[in-house]
């Protein structure tokens, strides 16, 4: 029994160290917190070739060429907006992830919140018809459909 | 009768979103350059093949296309006699922008099929090409006489691109037939421009 459990529990570990050699980017930055932003803004980062990938899990070699743009950045002290705005400026809204409201796509964001009130108002205007209508219903639920 | 004024609007409106869609939907994925309307990134870069470098500060004053491209990028071969014909044409410099490449295979290339340009540099690296927002060759950029970015074509340079997107942007007395590239246009005025054409013609 207790060769079992060591055998699954030696299974589990492989498995969990297994994903870190499927990473692509195998470069650290030498401090710890820029290390985490640079993971963090790598993985919101559109590869622009691949267009499904962030940079961070694309081996092709623009993707590679943009994570060295974005840790010379971050070695050069830019915070992270600034690294997304330089990087938008080059490359358009696409490249973020994360896209930012603006004129262009407002309607993407207010479109919903209107189909929502719209839903609310038709709903709120049944519901107070039906109301209405069962207090002026004098009908009983046994009496034959006419 | 008003009972289906609401769904049947509604209908149509999705018709028309829809038809709009599928009509715009071979362009999606063409992503629309950022820096159009811009002034173009400036670089300095070695030229292919020469111990020197070439600064885009010298191109100032003239219309002419960048045209990026790597032997590694099979469309480029596509377009290669097209641009050859562009060259030959006269109607616009066309500055090579070899993407990370190797020279000897980039110099290799030009010697076999011809060199459509009126200067090479090659981006090693690939930094240059981050601040143009290259993202996939081939690419071509249209600068004009105030270095502003006018347009940029993603894939291989057809007859009717180049004639579309390219020329029909130009100021009329650059298209000319003999027009010294753009060079012309840098040095006269509007009124000077109308006069030329109005005399060529």
């Amino acid at each position: 029994m207790m060769r079992w459990v060591r055998g699954f529990l030696a299974g589990v570990v492989v498995l969990v160290l297994a994903g870190n050699a499927l990473a692509i980017d195998p470069i650290e930055l030498a401090d710890p917190a820029l290390q985490e932003r640079y993971r963090d803004l790598t993985h919101e980062l559109r590869c622009m070739q691949c267009q499904n990938q962030s940079i961070a899990d694309s081996p092709v070699g623009l993707a590679g060429d943009l994570r060295r743009e974005v840790r010379e950045l971050l070695e050069s002290g830019k915070t992270d907006d600034e690294i997304r705005e330089h990087l938008r400026a080059r490359y358009g809204d696409f490249i973020l992830f994360r896209p930012v409201f603006n004129w262009r796509n407002a309607w993407l964001w207010v479109t919903p919140v209107i189909l929502l009130l719209l839903g609310l108002a038709v709903a709120m205007r049944v519901i107070r018809q039906r109301a209405r209508l069962a207090a002026t219903d004098t009908s009983s639920p046994d009496d034959p459909v006419p | 009768m008003n009972r289906y004024l609401l769904p049947g609007g509604v209908f149509l409106l999705l018709v028309i979103v829809l038809y709009i869609g599928i009509q715009r939907a071979p362009q999606k994925t063409v992503i629309p350059s950022a820096l159009l309307g811009k002034p173009a990134p400036q670089f300095t870069l070695p030229v292919l093949g020469r111990n020197e470098s070439f600064s885009s500060t010298s191109l100032a004053g003239r219309w002419h296309a960048i045209n990026v491209w790597g032997t590694w990028c099979p469309e480029c071969r596509v377009e290669h006699d097209m641009l050859l014909r562009i060259a030959d044409s006269g109607e616009l410099p066309l500055i090579g922008f070899n993407w990370k490449d190797d020279d000897a295979a980039a110099l290799d290339w030009l010697a076999q099929l011809g060199n459509p340009y009126s200067v090479v540099v090659a981006d090693r690296d690939g930094r240059a090409a981050i601040d143009w927002g290259v993202y996939g060759a081939p690419e071509t950029f249209l600068i004009d006489d105030r270095g502003i970015v006018v347009h940029k074509h993603v894939g291989a340079m057809t007859p009717a691109v180049w004639e579309r997107d390219f020329l029909a942007r130009l100021p009329r007395a650059a298209a000319l037939p003999g027009a010294v590239t753009g060079a012309v246009t840098g040095a006269v005025t509007g009124a000077v421009t109308g006069a030329v054409t109005g005399a060529v013609k």
